[in-house]
């Protein structure tokens, strides 16, 4: 298991092929290598993201199950992202029992549980993970040797996300709250403005990693993306029935399937994303801000032009400052949220309508720090799960990113073979795989011989 | 420094099968992680480092997931041979996790409902716990684990004694805590009784029954909990199911779960 391979395949200088791999991607969720491998002339002979992480079949073990356990089991699906799996189910399965679109208030309070899993999200990638890339450090401890503050900062803001997690849903990693129909418990106006002070000052910080991370080194690379986005009457997150596709408008998430499709390729236990007409798209920040940066928070709005970054954003590197923005408008949005609680103005818990069968299909999708997470579940007359699919971001991204490193190609003969390890695996993580998420994830069409 | 950093005890983190959540616990010790750091020299942590020595050697070790695929099996032993202690962390390394599952159910049916090539999937029929395959110095319970306990069981291996981690059930917690019953209050069908404790009560906190994250407590008691579940209104299936999902693979639990298994 070493971590980087030197080329084995004759050195190297120009005229020789070229093999950059590393065996255990470092610093993303779950395992993956990557190689890529360029002939004498440069050419790109093969580019490959290979998801090596053992399949766990959630597709398989959701069958037979409750529809009222299906939050607890998806949540398994990811440690950092649980939350995201337990918002696209609930959406999936009310819209299959009629308990759709949520009260206000309901979504109000999804939100602002969905805004702490994407601070906790987001500052673990930014300062954790992405940031020792940009400054020349192994990780994250060994960046705090120099840069304590920053590192400081970065556990400080992640820890005020969690916090949000903590007080709606019992715990950071897999909250225990989220069922289908609400809460199963709310919180009282008193532990949510208790928040505020910690929340009001994370933001103001956040304003401040936003300037921070404009002024990182950037490589330079610029991709003609098709960014794929939910989209939803404010800046993409836990609500929209529409998903936006970059030169082709919108499509209704219910007909997902007819636009894009997945395979299975013999080097991933990750199935592969494609429009129907083959091509590639990326879902996640970038997506999100190229579709939707009118709808930030106004605060982040101000972080966005305060920096000049321009619209969209192609160069995949920058995705650190469009993560600050999103930072800012998850503290932001989630003030807004407390400040406007009531706990007493509407039940957060729907009963599904008694007498009435839960047969039925259902399908969901919101936004998760890296993409949109789609969901569809087919209900029997028992309430239980007849079959389930789940398509996560990074499966999607899967794709993308490996013709992100063809598009790379060209400018890594000219760097030492170690620095252009380096700069794959930068851009690899760029995209904050979580590949824990991507695996587990299977077609039910089945293939047989 | 380099003095500094040879006197300090090495940590391996590791994983099998699993969400990441448990090793994402250290990461999630905002206010001590830098601490811990100056306390142990982290050699092998994938997630937090590209520096990796996974062959250690390791002072301790935590290692996350179940054991469901072959090469899985050939890394735990190496890992295994490069500890000192080995502990393993949350419900997946413990008692094989929600995707345990699979060990009641026809494997080669699942992996042709999940992946459209079955023969690109290079997978084991169960997905078991770690102590099903080598020895190990601690397991600690949880879906996810309690920073409180982790930082214990790291704190009393740096110095040479025991995890200091009760083995009472969730109920005892939740009494202590007093909280309203749930099963007595609202009728809810609760685990906590025969649930290792470590999680604060936090369903019944919650307003709902325990799901059993942390497994089987000690000498568990499940058939008089079957019969209360049963009397609140629960068929066989339905007992089946609750003693069945995250830990559903620990002894105490499988044989619950089988006992009102019709198929």
């Amino acid at each position: 298991m070493t971590t980087i391979d030197q080329d084995d395949q004759g050195g190297s200088g120009s005229g020789s092929e070229r093999t950059y791999r590393v065996e255990l991607l470092s610093r993303v969720e779950g395992e993956g290598r990557f190689w890529l491998r360029l002939d004498a002339d440069g050419q790109v002979e093969d580019a490959r993201l290979a998801i090596f992480e053992a399949p766990r079949f959630f597709e398989a073990l959701l069958r037979g199950r409750s529809l009222h356990e299906v939050p607890d089991i998806v949540a398994r699906i990811c440690g950092i992202c649980p939350v995201a799996y337990q918002m696209s189910a609930t959406r999936a399965l009310e819209r299959a029992l009629g308990l759709d679109p949520p009260t206000p208030g309901l979504r109000a309070l999804r939100r602002l549980l969905y805004c702490g899993e994407w601070i906790e999200s987001h500052a673990l990638h930014i300062f954790m993970l992405h940031a020792p890339d940009f400054l020349g450090y192994a990780s994250a401890v060994e960046m705090a040797a120099d840069h304590r503050p920053l590192v400081e900062r970065g556990l400080r803001l992640k820890k005020a996300g969690n916090a949000l997690v903590e007080v709606l849903g019992g715990r950071a990693i897999h909250p225990v709250s989220p069922r289908v129909g609400g809460f199963s418990r709310t919180p009282t106006v008193a532990e949510l403005r208790a928040l505020r002070p910690t929340l009001a000052a994370a933001l103001e910080e956040a304003d401040e990693v936003v300037d921070w991370a404009a002024t990182l080194p950037m490589p330079a690379l610029e991709i003609d993306y098709v960014f794929v986005a939910l989209a939803s009457d404010g800046y993409p997150l836990e609500f929209g029935d529409e998903l936006a596709i970059s030169g082709r408008g919108r499509i209704a998430v219910d007909d997902f399937l007819d636009h894009f499709e997945e395979s299975h390729v013999a080097h991933s236990n990750a199935l592969h994303a494609r429009l129907k007409d083959g091509t590639p798209y990326l879902v996640g920040p970038l997506a999100r801000l190229s579709h939707a940066a009118a709808s930030l928070h106004p605060r982040a709005l101000a972080a966005l032009e305060r920096v000049g970054l321009a619209l969209p954003v192609r160069n995949p590197y920058r995705s650190i400052v469009v993560r600050a923005i999103e930072l800012v408008h998850a503290f932001a949005a989630a003030l807004d949220v407390i400040d406007g609680y009531d706990a007493q103005l509407e039940p957060a818990f729907v009963e599904p309508p008694r007498g009435r069968s839960p047969a039925g299909v259902g399908i969901g999708c919101t936004e998760a720090p890296r993409g949109i997470c789609w969901h569809r579940y087919r209900i029997d007359e028992d309430g239980l799960i007849a079959d389930a699919r789940i398509i996560p971001p990074t499966s999607q991204n899967q794709a993308r990113i490996e013709a992100d490193l063809v598009d790379l190609a060209p400018q890594l003969v000219l760097l030492e073979h170690e620095a252009a390890t380096r700069r794959c695996e930068q851009l690899i993580r760029s995209y904050d795989p979580c590949i824990s998420c991507a695996t587990h994830f299977l077609r039910l069409e089945i293939e047989r011989p | 420094m380099a003095v500094a950093r040879a006197s300090r005890p090495r940590l391996g983190v590791f994983k099998l099968a699993s969400c990441d959540g448990c090793q994402l616990t250290l990461l999630d010790l905002e206010d001590e992680f830098l601490a811990l750091t100056g306390a142990v020299e982290i050699v092998h942590f994938p997630e937090a480092s590209s520096t990796m020595a996974p062959h250690g050697p390791f002072d301790l070790t935590l290692v996350e997931g179940s054991v469901s695929t072959p090469a899985q099996l050939e890394e735990l032993q190496a890992i295994r041979a490069a500890s000192r202690v080995l502990v393993t962390i949350g419900a997946c390394a413990t008692a094989g996790g929600v995707q345990a599952l699979r060990n009641f159910a026809d494997h080669e049916e699942y992996i042709r409902a999940v992946y459209a090539r079955p023969d690109y999937i290079d997978s084991l029929a169960t997905a078991t716990p770690v102590a099903e395959h080598v020895s190990v110095d601690f397991e600690l319970r949880g879906c996810p684990i309690s920073k409180a306990q982790l930082i214990e069981v790291i704190s009393a291996y740096l110095v040479g004694r025991r995890p200091d981690i009760p083995d009472e059930s969730v109920c005892m917690e939740c009494k202590r805590a007093g909280r309203v019953c749930v099963v007595v209050a609202r009728g809810q069908p609760c685990l906590g009784p025969v649930t290792h404790a470590g999680c604060g009560s936090l369903c019944p906190r919650f307003a709902r029954g325990c799901f059993g994250c942390f497994g089987p407590k000690e000498r568990a008691n499940t058939a008089p909990l079957a019969e209360q579940l049963r009397a609140g209104g629960a068929d066989r299936p339905q007992i089946v199911r609750a003693f069945r999902l995250l830990t559903g693979w620990a002894p105490e639990f499988r044989a619950e779960s089988e006992r009102h298994d019709d198929d």
